[in-house]
């Protein structure tokens, strides 16, 4: 078979040169993202794996804060759009000797990268990149504020399974107020029109959160029976969640997706998990490989999502220059 | 010999209640009830609001330490810019400013850089660490008006209440930066809803309203006033109206970006918009408006906090607080309170910038009295404007109002009978 590239026929759907946030994109911009997605994740299926659509692109992917799933599945993507990658992490950046992020990332562009992928703890570091840059930014998180490919593969996973989004009940569970994975996936979902629930501790799901159009459950036991979707996010109870909720144990006891619980789910709802899993602490062990679980779906989604994230953003700025 | 008549203004003086279109003579430097000798200069105020020079008692000018940002010099003239003549440094220097020596080296520097009035204030606690308690006696002696942590706040209740205890021994004013340090941790902005979206670190309104109720305990217990600096939340208005019903010595301030602006503009992660405390919401600025309009709140300053740009250019959470405001508050207060919400007369504004903050500090400032230091404010209160960075004398450029239209600003700035800057 020939690998030739997809027809794509995004027109005037897609004219950004950053992915920067889920909150600033319209739904048709969504949906563009996850129809190109579907047509590169046929790429992947074929013997030839690789397409020319980046051909001559360079693209750094700049993990100022430590992640390994998330770099790989850009370099991946990068690599099957045949374009050229560079990895720089925090501990191999000049960041370490004190280097402003303006200054590195005008380096980056004196190097002509043409596009930057940026993980940063830092909440609006993607941004502050994409108004100072001519090259793509594509935020793959930004401390707390969010992590628009994540939201896309969620969603592309959930369409690819249930064969829509709008209408369905999907609930949140967990460690919201940190979580940049909640953020983007509120948004896409609301934007779409599902129905979102958070569900989590109090003192990790604030009120505050009701303002963006959600329902905040205390107990995951109320809703179990309604959900159509169910996406736990990773609980973690270091140093800094020490003053939030007392121990794992009491967390498993209220929020934890247990075998118990699990029967009380409709056959066809989804289990997901943004990795990396806590087996028997977000989700019982046997759960996250049963049949209900995509999480797997999820990682080989998140390579076509990018993919299409990749392509859109690079031809839009080529338009733009 | 600065003699000088100012013809025909609209005298506006709080102090003495004047308000009335006069004349003002100055002889030497001081407000005089004779006209100087004939061939003194005169100025006419036609149209004009002739008022005592403003006082701005919150400012930080970074001398020593920080000249990168601002200089006694630089602060000084982007102070007179506003119409400012005499403001009051605030001790977070490098090093802070917690001894006499301190004090005196800015004493003498401004004396010999400033073009107004410079008065010191000196930290509450040594190293502004909130452990134990600087030499407050010594610094008066060495010419501080107050003792103030700000930029820090002491925790340490006990403490506060000795260093405000002892502080009555001097009739001295407590300035206090409120802020819950557990409350707040790692806290950018305000925590609400802008907060809840962009994932930045919230900055409850209670952590400053727990520490406004604990100033207002103390003030009480040891019946020595303590003032509260730049208030940003409805709930601090609430209490501090609450507490002055009862007559406590407790005393409150308003910056002019806490009622112009929210805390939706950092939806931008512009860091122009951080600041300490941060911007709140809409509700937050309708009680603080109130609590002007109502007397609850009675002086104005701007907290003007140079930055270099280096500096703020950086992601959010790590930019440090802080905007420049001294040539940009009086005319935001007079679009605002002034002209747009009609909050307070013109009178009630010039007071919270003259008698009301030089009765706090108990100094010979704010008057047009006789004998008065000849220190006097033009103010065009209708002249539409616009505010540039690029023109401003600060050294630094950290403002959020580039390119606002305003209502109202100084003219003329007057120190000592001579002139120190005109528009």
């Amino acid at each position: 078979m020939k690998a030739s590239e997809p027809t794509l026929d995004t027109g005037e759907n897609w004219i950004r040169k950053d992915l920067l946030s889920i909150r600033e994109l319209a739904p048709l911009e969504i949906n563009t993202i996850l129809d190109s997605a579907g047509a590169f994740k046929t790429v992947g299926a074929r013997d030839i794996k690789k397409v020319p659509a980046l051909r001559g692109k360079t693209l750094v992917n700049f993990f100022v804060e430590p992640s390994t799933r998330t770099r790989t599945s850009f370099e991946l993507a990068a690599f099957r759009l045949s374009a050229d990658v560079v990895n720089i992490s925090a501990s191999s950046s000049s960041l370490q000797k004190g280097e402003s992020l303006k200054d590195t990332a005008l380096n980056l562009e004196a190097l002509h990268a043409d596009i930057i992928v940026l993980r940063h703890s830092a909440a609006g570091a993607s941004k502050f990149l994409a108004e100072r840059l001519t090259a793509s930014v594509i935020n793959a998180g930004d401390g707390a504020h969010e992590h628009p490919t994540q939201a896309l593969l969620d969603v592309f996973t959930i369409r690819e399974r249930l064969g829509r989004i709008d209408g369905l009940k999907v609930a949140i569970v967990g460690d919201i107020l940190f979580s940049r994975v909640a953020r983007s996936n509120i948004w896409a979902l609301k934007k779409l029109g599902a129905n979102v629930f958070l569900v989590g501790p109090s003192t990790l799901v604030p009120r505050s959160f009701e303002s963006m159009g959600v329902s905040v459950v205390r107990s995951l036991d109320e809703i179990l029976e309604e959900l159509d979707v169910i996406n736990l996010l990773r609980i973690q109870h270091e140093r800094q969640r020490k003053e939030y909720f007392p121990s794992l144990n009491e967390y498993v006891r209220f929020f934890g997706l247990t075998k118990e619980r699990a029967q009380r789910l409709k056959p066809h709802c989804l289990i997901m998990h943004p990795g990396p899993i806590n087996r028997g602490v977000e989700i019982d062990s046997d759960l996250a490989d049963g049949p209900q679980s995509v999480i797997l779906d999820q990682v080989a989604n998140g390579l076509a999502v990018r993919m299409a994230v990749l392509y859109l953003c690079s031809t839009a700025a080529r338009k733009q220059r | 010999m600065n003699n000088l008549t100012i013809r025909g203004g609209h005298v506006i003086d709080p102090a003495s209640g004047r308000n009335e279109i006069t004349d003002i003579y100055v002889v030497d430097g001081k407000i005089s009830a004779e006209p100087p000798p004939e061939n003194s200069p005169v100025i006419s105020a036609d149209n004009l609001v002739v008022a005592p020079g403003l006082i701005d008692m919150h400012v930080h000018f970074r001398e020593p330490g920080q000249t990168h940002k601002e200089t006694l010099a630089t602060g000084s003239q982007a102070a007179a810019a506003g119409g400012f003549t005499s403001v009051v440094c605030i001790p977070n220097t490098s090093p802070p400013t917690d001894g006499p020596s301190g004090v005196a080296w800015i004493i003498d520097r401004a004396r010999d850089t400033a073009g107004v009035n410079v008065f010191p204030t000196g930290a509450i606690t040594r190293d502004l660490a909130g452990q134990e308690m600087a030499p407050i006696g010594s610094m008066v002696q060495a010419g501080i008006v107050a003792i103030t942590d700000d930029g820090h706040c002491v925790q340490n209740h006990e403490l506060m209440r000795r260093a405000v205890e002892y502080a009555r021994m001097f009739d001295l004013a407590v300035l206090d930066h409120c802020q819950d340090y557990n409350m707040v941790g790692n806290g950018v902005m305000h925590e609400g809803y802008w907060s809840t979206v962009l994932g930045l670190p919230g900055w409850p309104r209670a952590g400053e309203e727990i520490m406004v109720m604990r100033n207002i305990l103390l003030a009480e217990l040891c019946a020595t006033r303590i003032h509260c600096q730049h208030l940003s939340s409805a709930g601090s208005v609430r209490l501090l109206r609450n507490a002055r019903g009862r007559g406590i010595p407790v005393t409150g301030e308003l910056c002019p970006h806490h009622i112009a602006l929210t805390d939706e503009t950092i939806c931008s992660f512009d860091s122009s918009f951080k600041m300490n405390p941060p911007l709140r919401t809409q509700e937050d600025i309708d009680a603080l408006i109130e609590g002007v309009a109502d007397g609850t709140i009675t002086i104005l300053a701007s907290d003007h906090a140079p930055h270099a740009g280096f500096e703020k250019e950086v992601e959010f959470d790590q930019a440090p607080f802080g905007i420049t405001g001294l040539e940009t508050e009086l005319p935001l207060f007079l679009t605002i309170l002034l002209h747009r919400e009609k909050a307070i007369s013109l009178e009630q504004l010039i007071a919270m910038y003259t008698v009301n903050p030089a009765y706090l500090l108990r100094i010979r400032k704010g008057t047009l009295g006789i004998g008065a230091d000849a220190d006097i404010t033009l103010i065009d209160p209708d002249r539409e404007w616009t505010y540039k960075k690029e023109e401003s004398l600060s050294r630094s450029r950290n403002t959020p109002f580039e390119g606002w239209n305003l209502k109202g600003r100084a003219v003329r700035t007057i120190v000592a009978g001579e002139t120190v800057w005109a528009v």
